[in-house]
């Protein structure tokens, strides 16, 4: 008994004060996979803020941009064009979705908007695969996947850039809700379709909006991801990873994705490291949703969630 | 509301009738094999270039030969995913038509058709996949699994490595660290390499890797911590790429990591771009286009048009596994011609075809595969056959050969095997055959 | 014209709670439910038992389990495919150690060990609700498949890592493994389900049923008046787990007859929060029209180019396939949000007064 509290309260400690360019490796290995999860769950993060809607397929579309910017990019057509109309292509998305899935179900109950999410998501994959192939696709265009080493410690150029971009679309996101007066549209959609629909604010534009944004996300998260493990099935998977850091930082804010994406990723890679091979390993995925679901218990819209005010 | 209402009356309709119209099989005069395929979904990458290459060897045979020994081969495609539930609705609807060969693809399918084939008599080939135990042929008597099994692979990794570091005394104290996927496949080398560990003196290190294995910091993070003088991959799908990627990323030398023969695939390496230069991985064939077999398959298929892929793609190292999987199955069906005749056999014959297949050296360079897959031999109570592995190494460009053939640690493997065998076969309420009645 | 309900009066309050007071249902339902039990023995094909109508019956106890717990309790979860492995292993584990047992009580025993498993896991909702709560029982998906993996106790060490379901007979006829007939194996399933659907009709008509309603719909006003949110939250992850967990030993038992924790995966989850969605949350019999939808629509799908003639490569069809699915799916959301049950209601209230607009 001794030995397993030993083992499980004492031994990863001492191990990580025995080793701290270790420790810091794992760190900043946790950040940046945190941060790249943030990605993922900022496009979440969007629809749900200004739409209300939970939306099952951003995973999906994550993988549909990433395919359609390698498909133009295989076809032959430069970089910045294929960027360019990878970005025409997912405002397009935006529009079809508004016509066909929002516009038919407005002000229906959240769980029916989730389903047909999730039709969206079957209809999708099916599409993004027949269009453009179900082999694995290598994602370059053009940031550097080199290592170095700054002090002992083991840095990867595209996990910074990575990073760097996440910060980045934060920031601009976070002003974008804000301070701009579409963004104060947007949180008056979310709010209520109806009062917003009788204040004159254009459902219509405004979910082809926020939609087309969400689109813009899932292509930097698809660049970010797809150049780590090229561009394949599994990166509609992404979703489930994002999901823990989605209800840490609540559903319904941006800065919350940043930083539940990094307690996650720091949470999830030390869990891994220093308790896992005490139970086999393999551990990141349930551990993460633990993670998440203790810091639930104390506040149960997540860190930065809005309160729900409930009346009777 | 009326039309939408009346609509909706019809596809349900339509939706309940539906199934109704399937059972009806179409007896073809033939051999009639139902491929399992998985085109779509998350193993795609790996799964295409082998149905290509396996329906291209079929076709070839029909169009080179007029079938095997005159019976014309038909085959049928069925999209499992890879997932298991729609690998039992393909086997169950393919069933009736006649079936009396099947290559599962995919470890899930295959254990729940291993219980199904002695009742329903139906040949299960397991091509370096599946359950390991069945290649005691003594309690499996309708599954086989040669060339090759994971554990004999996992022992010829060992051998690999002790050739390269000297000789298997210099083994001692050298770190290798086991990189798997986390579910029964990934696991499947472990007991033999802990075995072989001991035996040896080399310290091993297993790291489970989550499914799917989209994101491996962590692992990779303890690899680099542990700097382990080799690394074993058995991975599937995404996690080959990331594995790949990763290693190149902490700047291991990649030449000291070989992954299984489902970790070395040309999709495998796509991601890593140069870092995966110097990559190894086990193999129990040779890749590239360059063999007599596949002269053929330009001349009659592609040339003409009925190629199932594109030219530059055949000869990838999927595509020929295909290719020799196919070969198997008709050498094997044309050794049950020899005793039974050239006419559609039934599926007793097949097995004992499959049970007694002696694929020579003339014979090999009678369908141009000579150098491409060693000879094999089966017996009643080896159906994972004598074959050999090697280990390929991806240049940047191809995968080339850069071993010898090496014989696995049969003296390890084969008790082990034999008594997982008893455990597995007792658990299905089988009882052990006596192979020396059976001549 | 159909349904004339005039002369029918009840004289007892049993007779006027019954589940079925219109006598034309009554006499439908009871037929209907005599066919199934002896109709697809006799004539249908093993493809069409082994492939369609074993699985539907399966997931649709699954899915009713989970309708009772997201459509009658309000408390979105998606560790179905988790509580269903409880439900399998602990089966597997009950049926080897105790070879004597009975394969029915092995069940039963299998649903309860799920649905104390469940009652732990459902903790969290007292505090968490919504689309957080959804999230949050991932963690007990997760963590269920990632226990099952890593402990070789639970496979009874098996190096292949599967549990195979032992052949066990039941009055004499062989139900379970690989020698049980497929036939055999949906009349088991069949009356399991047919037993369950009833209690879980009753369940909700009472006044369980009336406290979950009562949760999901404002669950601070239930509290005041004095439903205890504690014990009805937890009592309907009990019984659902019960019902997913009997539903997972089914799986294996009888229809795939061996498993290994893929086959009960996240998808799988999701899998049955499509049925109850689709078919209609808070109905009984939107659970059997949702799975029968979900397992049925695929097949056909992929069988339809067959009937008509064309040849279609196998990659391009599963992806039509996809984007029909999904297509379906959004259309019926559509035509009527709240599932196929509601749609069947409509008809029959139509039935009702036909040929009478109104």
């Amino acid at each position: 008994m001794i030995e397993l509290l030993r083992a499980v309260l004492v031994a990863p400690f001492a191990d990580m004060a025995g080793n701290p360019t270790f420790l810091v490796e794992v760190l900043l290995g946790g950040i940046a996979a945190g941060l790249m999860y943030s990605l993922v769950a900022l496009g979440f993060v969007l629809i749900f803020k200004a739409s209300g809607v939970f939306n099952f397929a951003q995973g999906v579309m994550v993988l549909f941009a990433a395919l359609t910017l390698v498909g133009l990019m295989d076809m032959g057509v430069p970089v910045p064009i294929a960027l360019a109309l990878t970005v025409v292509v997912m405002i397009a998305l935006a529009f079809a979705i508004e016509r066909a899935v929002l516009r038919p179900l407005v002000n229906q109950e959240p769980i029916i908007l989730f389903m047909a999410t999730i039709g969206l998501n079957f209809f999708l994959e099916g599409f993004g695969e027949m269009a453009w192939g179900a082999n694995v696709k290598k994602l370059d265009i053009g940031i550097p996947d080199t290592s170095f080493i700054v002090r002992g410690v083991q840095m990867n150029r595209l996990e910074l850039t990575a990073a760097l971009t996440a910060a980045v679309m934060v920031a601009v996101l976070a002003v974008f809700f804000q301070r701009t007066r579409i963004g104060r549209a947007l949180r008056a959609v979310a709010d209520d379709h109806e009062a917003a629909l009788s204040i004159g604010i254009p459902l219509k534009t405004i979910w082809i909006v926020v939609w087309s944004v969400a689109g813009l996300v899932a292509i930097v998260a698809g660049i970010m991801w797809g150049s780590k493990s090229g561009v394949q099935f599994s990166l509609s998977l992404l979703a489930l990873k994002a999901l823990p850091v989605l209800i840490l930082g609540g559903f319904t804010s941006v800065p919350g994705a940043i930083v539940g994406g990094l307690i996650i990723g720091v949470g999830e890679k030390l869990g891994e490291v220093y308790w896992g091979p005490l139970v086999g390993g393999a551990i990141e995925n349930w551990f993460a949703y633990v993670l998440a679901l203790t810091f639930l218990l104390f506040r149960p819209q997540g860190l930065f969630g809005e309160k729900i005010i409930e009346r009777v | 509301m009326n039309t939408k209402r009346f609509l909706i009356v019809l596809l349900a309709a339509a939706v309940v009738a539906g199934p109704m119209a399937t059972v009806a099989p179409a007896q073809d005069k033939g051999l009639y094999v139902p491929l399992f395929v998985y085109r779509t979904g998350p193993f795609a990458p790996s799964g295409i270039p082998n149905a290509n290459g396996f329906n291209d060897y079929f076709n070839l045979l029909n169009e080179r030969d007029g079938g095997i020994n005159g019976v014309r081969i038909t085959i049928e495609e069925c999209e499992t995913q890879y997932d298991t539930k729609l690998g039992v609705e393909c086997y169950e609807r393919l069933k009736g038509k006649g079936t009396v060969l099947v290559n599962p693809y995919s470890t899930g399918i295959t254990y729940q058709l291993i219980p199904k084939a002695p009742v329903d008599k139906v040949v299960m080939h397991s091509m370096g996949y599946g359950m390991t135990a069945s290649a005691d042929g003594r309690w499996f008597p309708w599954v086989f699994n040669f060339p090759m099994t994971y554990w004999s692979q996992a022992s010829a990794f060992v051998k690999y490595v002790g050739a390269q570091e000297g000789g298997m005394d210099k083994l001692k104290g050298k770190k290798i660290a086991h990189v798997y996927h986390n579910s029964p496949y990934g696991r499947e080398a472990n007991p033999t390499l802990e075995t072989l560990a001991l035996q040896f003196g080399f310290e091993l290190t297993l790291l489970a890797v989550d499914t799917p294995g989209q994101e491996q910091k962590a692992t990779w993070l303890q690899v680099r911590r542990l700097n382990p003088d080799w690394i074993y991959l058995s991975g599937w799908g995404v996690m080959n790429q990331v594995a790949v990627k990763e290693a190149a990323a902490i700047g291991y030398k990649m030449d000291r990591m070989v992954g299984n023969w489902w970790s070395g695939s040309e999709s495998d390496v796509v991601a890593a771009g140069d870092g995966g230069k110097g990559y190894k991985s086990m193999t129990f064939h040779a890749a590239g286009p360059g063999f007599k077999v596949h002269q053929d398959v330009f001349k009659l298929l592609y040339d003409k048009g009925k190629g199932s892929t594109k030219r530059e793609l055949v000869g990838e190292v999927y595509y020929n596994r295909g290719m020799i999987n196919a070969m198997l199955n008709i050498e094997s069906v044309r050794t049950a011609m020899v005793k039974y005749g050239n006419k559609p056999l039934t599926s007793e014959q097949v097995r004992w075809g499959f049970e007694n297949l002696n694929l020579t050296e003339q014979r090999l360079e009678q369908i141009g595969m000579k150098g491409m897959v060693r000879p094999l031999r089966v017996t009643c109570e080896n159906h994972e056959g004598n074959g050999m592995a090697a280990v390929q190494q991806w240049d940047g460009k191809k995968w080339t050969m850069v071993s010898d053939w090496i014989e696995p640690m049969r003296e390890v493997v084969r008790p082990k095997l034999e008594a997982a065998a008893v455990e597995e076969g007792k658990r299905l309420g089988y009882t052990i055959r006596d192979c020396s009645k059976e001549k | 014209m159909i349904y004339r309900e005039t002369g029918q009066f009840k004289t007892t309050y049993a007779a006027d709670q019954a589940i079925f007071p219109i006598v034309q249902d009554r006499f439908v339902v009871l037929l209907a439910a005599a066919a199934a039990f002896v109709v697809p023995p006799l004539v249908a094909g093993e493809y069409w038992l082994q492939a369609i109508l074993i699985p539907f019956l399966v997931y649709a106890l699954a899915a009713l389990g989970l309708n009772i717990l997201t459509g009658y309790a309000g408390q979105i979860s998606l560790g179905t495919g988790g509580f269903m492995a409880v439900g399998a292993y602990s089966a597997f584990k009950l049926s080897t150690a105790f070879p004597w047992l009975n394969i029915v009580a092995v069940f039963l025993l299998s649903g309860v060990i799920a649905a104390l498993v469940g009652i732990v896991f459902g903790i969290p909702s007292l505090r968490i609700k919504g689309f957080y709560l959804a999230v949050a029982t991932l963690a007990s998906q997760f963590f269920l498949i990632w226990l099952f993996n890593k402990v070789p106790w639970f496979v009874n060490y098996a190096s292949s890592g599967t549990i195979t379901a032992p052949g066990r007979r039941v009055l004499g006829v062989m139900v379970t493994g690989p020698n049980a007939t497929a036939a055999a194996r949906y009349v088991v399933a069949l009356a399991f389900v047919a037993v369950f659907a009833l209690v879980a009709k009753n369940l909700v008509r009472g006044r369980v049923g009336r406290a979950w309603m009562a949760i999901r719909d404002r669950d601070i006003a239930a509290e005041i008046i004095g439903v205890r949110p504690l014990r009805t939250k937890l009592l309907a992850f009990a019984i659902s787990s019960f019902y997913c967990g009997i539903a997972g030993a089914e799986l294996v038992f009888l229809f795939l007859g061996s498993a290994e924790t893929q086959a009960f995966d996240i998808n799988q989850s999701f899998l049955v929060l499509f049925m109850v969605i689709i078919g209609g949350l808070g109905s009984v019999l939107g659970s059997f029209l949702g799975a029968a939808f979900i397992i049925v629509v695929p097949i056909f799908l992929t069988n339809l180019p067959h009937m008509v003639g064309l040849d279609v490569s196998v990659a391009l069809l599963k992806q039509i396939e996809l984007m029909v699915f999904g297509g379906l799916i959004l259309f019926f959301l559509v035509v009527e949000p709240h599932g196929l049950a509601r749609l069947w209601q409509i008809g029959k209230e139509k039935l009702r007064l036909w040929p009478f607009p109104h």
